[in-house]
């Protein structure tokens, strides 16, 4: 096999991209939208990394038996301390009006909170149920709140399946915080805001990075700590670390903090993109940001090479999962030289991706949305090497002879970042990998 | 409403889809917001299936609420049928279909779909899991087999002489416990009795298969969660009657030929030896002298419940210390059982009260379910699976059946291979300080030691999503461990004592002390308890 494509963008290249100036629109492309079955989570799977990210947060869904067994089974059931999440389930007297759903919901809040007097913050989590019978969890918050003050802060946002997908849950999460931040005025310093979960060796990463181009004033959402709550105001630019925090980012903006368009900080070239974003707003010097940058950078160079040449001249087929689709297919495609045949996203947020679609190729087939069997048909027709969907489909497709990357596995595993870039090639490179070694 | 940190079971229509994806031919239209699709993973990837189940989902959003939901689950429905073609479709809401009260079976009624529609009214915030599971087999069984029903009060016709008799195997499903092989061993010593099995359902069988079901003379019920309704819906139909022995164990597997012997005249004597199974012999072999008295608490499904505490008491000469079970519906047969043990039964579905009932009686054994199996692992006792909610675990590669003899040996293999093994436990008493024998020491054979608390990213299949938890656990152990009303001395004579005994040695002190009012434990004190409680 002849190695097709070479490698798509060099440094110059990016360091050129204007990354403090809106993007100039890109030609539209097109985008197929399908309405039909989705084979999605919906937002409250986003309660399994998030209740480790925040360690003093407890994540309460009200809603039914689905929900509870829902979130058991995405997180494996296996996890050996007791969570911090657990559901309330309605049952049929809340719904025939025999039990007061607040009455109700207030007496497990207390059960819960003197279980767990660790608590410093808890989120009430809408449900379809409770969407649907209306069940106002912003005043019930509200009300909890005033009793448990200070405490315990009590906050709501909805991870309804009827109004978000697998990730949108963390953004509602963390819109959910944006109203509780302090904010700062004109005068305060300038400030930077990392917005978006990452794995906490990521963070300590980018800190020290920031740290050494000479950005003091870092801060990540969500913090570790309810109590380490960033400030935002006018005087803070914020980067968003993961692509699926549309609502979060428009709540920052309504405060006066900017967004820094940038690439998202996957593989070498997106988090040097992603960095470069920061120093321009700071006015840092390009030979020292080059400086700070290189040793990190050329180490997840070399740590892609070996998987390029795996990879290169594959072809993928993303199923819609996680909204990571769109950066990943980027990283791919520019760094591994790998060919994206389609990329299936739950939702398109074309601003926030605009440096990420404007690198992808124009026979690469962009989809919102889904009707699962048509998606299912093109990709059998479409015959690519690699397969990335979630846990519902990836056996059957094994099973038919395809190879698959399990979708999930990418927002459970440490993948941003120039230390895990290698990482994240190796993610997609070990299906192919196990299919060359296996002689059953 | 109620708080709820694990559920045992899953809502209603995962039973119904347990049924669905066990059958062929069959496909279930649920009217469901996006988000439901989860459920498929637990057949993809718990039990490792090849193909999706057989399940289409309306995924409706917030923007179709304003009305065509109902015109949503009519096109849903006609596509799935245009695509799969199925033989017959099932049609019915989740959770929050039920709420908006579109009625999944008046408009699949509506649409006159060319092949037979069975609803499903399976009441989410009433049912659960192994209820939807019983009620769909039902309506099914019904549907297929009720048209070739005899007038009532046909007697059955004798069987011709010659003619082998027949029978039905009720009950397995997709997600089951073991079920997959527990069908093989019974279909295997059926055969050797020389039984014909009619049809096997639901797994493997197909709608046609099920209008077939009353030419059987008897119905064997392997699973009465799944199958006690159709069961006797059969019987009251068809006049087949239900072998009701479930053949986990040695006694309960003898007890099951000759129930079958006497209803379908069989000769069995020659299966009735006492070879048939390992079990027997194995527990009667002096190395398992150690097992004798091994306090162990159980819990599971009511079937499975049941039938562990009667094995353990009768087979491995264990005594159980707890019985309990969250199928609610079987509470009284468990409750039955419990007095056979002279324990309190405990009928729940909330972990809390399982993990605090384990914590509470110190047993040297846990059978359970995966969630016991956690709770077990937090406590540093061993523990078998004995029961869905299954796990990856459960779908081993080998044949691993709970049922028939070989049913019974794997059963003592699953049991006592967690247990310290009885020299090593005589060791492990005498030499406290050997600097091997520390607290995080496992059982040699059982490979080199990763602690008690083994990183939960080992145990995170099917999905990669647990995180290391450990350190809430173990600050929660410190806690209870934290030593109050000790001396010093005490305290570290304590220590001596293994582990997996040194919980009930210290929970026993301290009882005494408080009821002799001693307000430092000292040596003697140990001493005077541990002569006290002596068995």
């Amino acid at each position: 096999m002849t190695v097709l494509i070479p490698t798509r963008l060099s440094t110059a290249n990016l360091d050129a991209c204007p990354s403090t100036t809106t993007a100039a629109p890109s030609a539209e492309r097109f985008v197929l939208r399908e309405r039909g079955q989705r084979e999605v989570f919906c937002g409250l799977t986003g309660i399994i990394w998030l209740h480790r990210k925040i360690q003093d947060a407890f994540f309460l869904v009200v809603g039914s038996r689905t929900c509870a067994h829902l979130i058991q089974s995405a997180a494996g059931v296996m996890i050996f301390a007791e969570p911090r999440f657990a559901t309330a389930i309605i049952d049929e007297r809340d719904l025939a009006g025999l039990a007061d759903c607040n009455a109700e919901l207030d007496r497990v809040v207390t059960r819960l909170l003197e279980r767990r007097p660790d608590i410093k913050m808890l989120f009430l989590v809408g449900s379809c149920p409770s969407e649907v019978i209306k069940l106002d969890l912003s005043r019930a918050a509200e009300r909890l709140s005033r009793e448990h003050t200070p405490r315990v802060r009590i906050l709501n946002y909805s991870g309804s399946g009827i109004e978000t997908t697998f990730t949108q849950g963390e953004d509602a999460c963390l819109a959910s915080l944006i109203p509780e931040l302090r904010r700062t005025d004109a005068a305060a310093p300038k400030s930077l805001l990392v917005v978006g979960a990452l794995a906490d060796v990521v963070e300590d990463q980018f800190k020290r990075i920031f740290a050494d181009l000479g950005i003091d004033s870092v801060a990540f959402l969500p913090p570790r700590k309810a109590a380490d709550m960033p400030a935002v105001g006018p005087n803070t630019s914020f980067l968003l670390a993961q692509p699926f925090l549309t609502d979060t980012a428009r709540l920052l903006e309504a405060t006066g903090a900017q967004r820094l368009l940038a690439p998202f900080p996957l593989g070498a070239q997106g988090t040097t993109g992603w960095l470069k974003a920061a120093a321009d707003a700071w006015n840092i010097p390009a030979e020292h940001f080059r400086q700070v940058i290189a040793p990190a950078e050329k180490r997840a160079r070399a740590a892609l090479e070996p998987y390029r040449l795996r990879l290169a001249g594959k072809r993928i087929f993303f199923f819609p999962d996680s909204q990571l689709e769109v950066p990943l297919a980027r990283f791919l495609y520019s760094e591994l030289s790998v060919d994206p045949v389609e990329v299936g996203t739950p939702y398109l947020h074309k601003q926030h991706l605009a440096m990420e679609l404007d690198q992808l190729p124009e026979t690469t087939l962009i989809s919102e949305g889904q009707d699962v069997e048509r998606q299912l048909d093109r990709c059998r027709e479409a015959k690519p090497d690699l397969v990335v969907c979630g846990l519902g489909l990836a056996n059957p497709l094994e099973a038919e002879g395809f190879t698959t990357k399990w979708s999930i596995e990418l927002l459970f595993t440490p993948v941003q970042g120039y230390e895990q870039a290698g990482d994240l090639a190796e993610l997609f490179a070990r299906p192919l990998v196990r299919r060359t070694r296996l002689e059953v | 409403m109620q708080l709820t940190l694990w559920t045992y079971e899953g809502p209603p229509h995962i039973g119904a889809m347990r049924v669905a994806t066990a059958m062929e031919g069959v496909h279930y239209v649920l009217h469901a917001p996006q988000g439901d699709t989860y459920a498929d993973l637990l057949f993809t990837m718990i039990e490792r299936n090849k193909k999706r189940p057989p399940v289409t989902y309306t995924t409706f959003q917030a923007r179709d609420l304003g009305g065509d939901t109902a015109d949503l689950f009519k096109s849903t429905a006609w596509a799935a049928y245009e695509r799969f073609k199925p033989e017959a479709m099932l049609v019915g809401a989740s959770c929050t279909a039920e709420l908006i009260q579109d009625d999944p079976g008046g408009l699949a009624k509506a649409l006159n779909l060319p092949c037979p529609v069975v609803p499903l009214e399976l009441p989410a915030y009433q049912k659960k899991e192994n209820w939807g599971a019983a009620e769909t087999f039902y309506q099914l069984v019904r549907t297929f087999a009720g048209p070739h029903a005899p007038p009532a009060g046909t007697k059955r016709e004798e069987r011709a002489a010659g003619t082998k008799a027949r029978c039905n195997i009720l009950g397995p499903t997709a997600l089951g416990f073991r079920n997959r092989d527990d069908v093989k061993e019974v279909t295997t010593l059926l055969g050797e009795l020389g039984i014909e099995v009619n049809v096997v359902a639901p797994l493997g069988a197909r709608p046609s298969d099920l209008a077939r079901l009353g030419n059987a003379d008897f119905n064997v019920v392997l699973y009465p969660e799944i199958a006690g309704q159709a069961a006797t819906w059969l019987q009251r139909t068809f006049a087949q009657p239900s072998v009701k022995t479930i053949p986990i164990g040695v006694g309960a597997t003898r007890a099951f030929i000759e129930e079958i012997a006497a209803i379908s005249g069989v000769d069995a004597s020659r299966f009735l030896t006492p070879d048939a199974s390992r079990l027997p012999w194995y527990s009667r072999s002096v190395d398992s002298t150690y097992l004798t008295g091994k306090r162990v608490f159980v819990f599971g499904d009511a079937t499975h419940a049941i039938a562990a505490a009667k094995v353990a008491s009768k087979e491995l000469g264990f005594t159980v210390v707890g019985l309990g079970t969250y199928s609610r519906e079987f509470a009284r047969d468990v409750r039955e059982a419990a007095k056979l043990y002279e324990v309190e039964p405990l009928i729940t579905d909330d972990y809390l009260e399982v993990e605090a009932k384990v914590h509470e009686l110190q047993p040297e054994l846990v059978l359970g379910t995966q969630m016991e199996r956690h709770i077990a692992k937090r406590l540093g006792i061993p523990c078998a699976v004995i029961s869905a909610p299954v796990h990856v675990q459960d779908f081993p590669a080998r044949h691993s059946p709970q049922m028939g003899f070989e049913g019974a040996n794997v059963l003592f293999d699953t049991w006592v291979h967690p247990l310290m093994m009885g020299l090593e436990e005589h060791l492990l008493g005498m030499f406290r300080e050997d600097f091997e024998f520390h607290d995080d020491a496992a059982p040699s054979h059982l490979g080199p030691s990763k602690g008690r608390q083994p990183s939960a990213s080992t145990e995170a299949a099917p999905s990669p999503a647990a995180s290391p938890t450990t350190t809430e656990a173990q600050t929660q152990l410190t806690e209870t461990l934290a030593m109050s009303g000790w001396s010093l001395e005490a305290e570290k004579e304590l220590a001596k004592i293994p582990f997996f005994v040194r919980g009930k040695a210290r929970r026993n002190t301290e009882k005494f002390a408080t009821e002799q009012g001693i307000a430092t434990i000292t040596i003697e004190t140990l001493y005077d308890a541990k002569a006290h409680f002596s068995r």
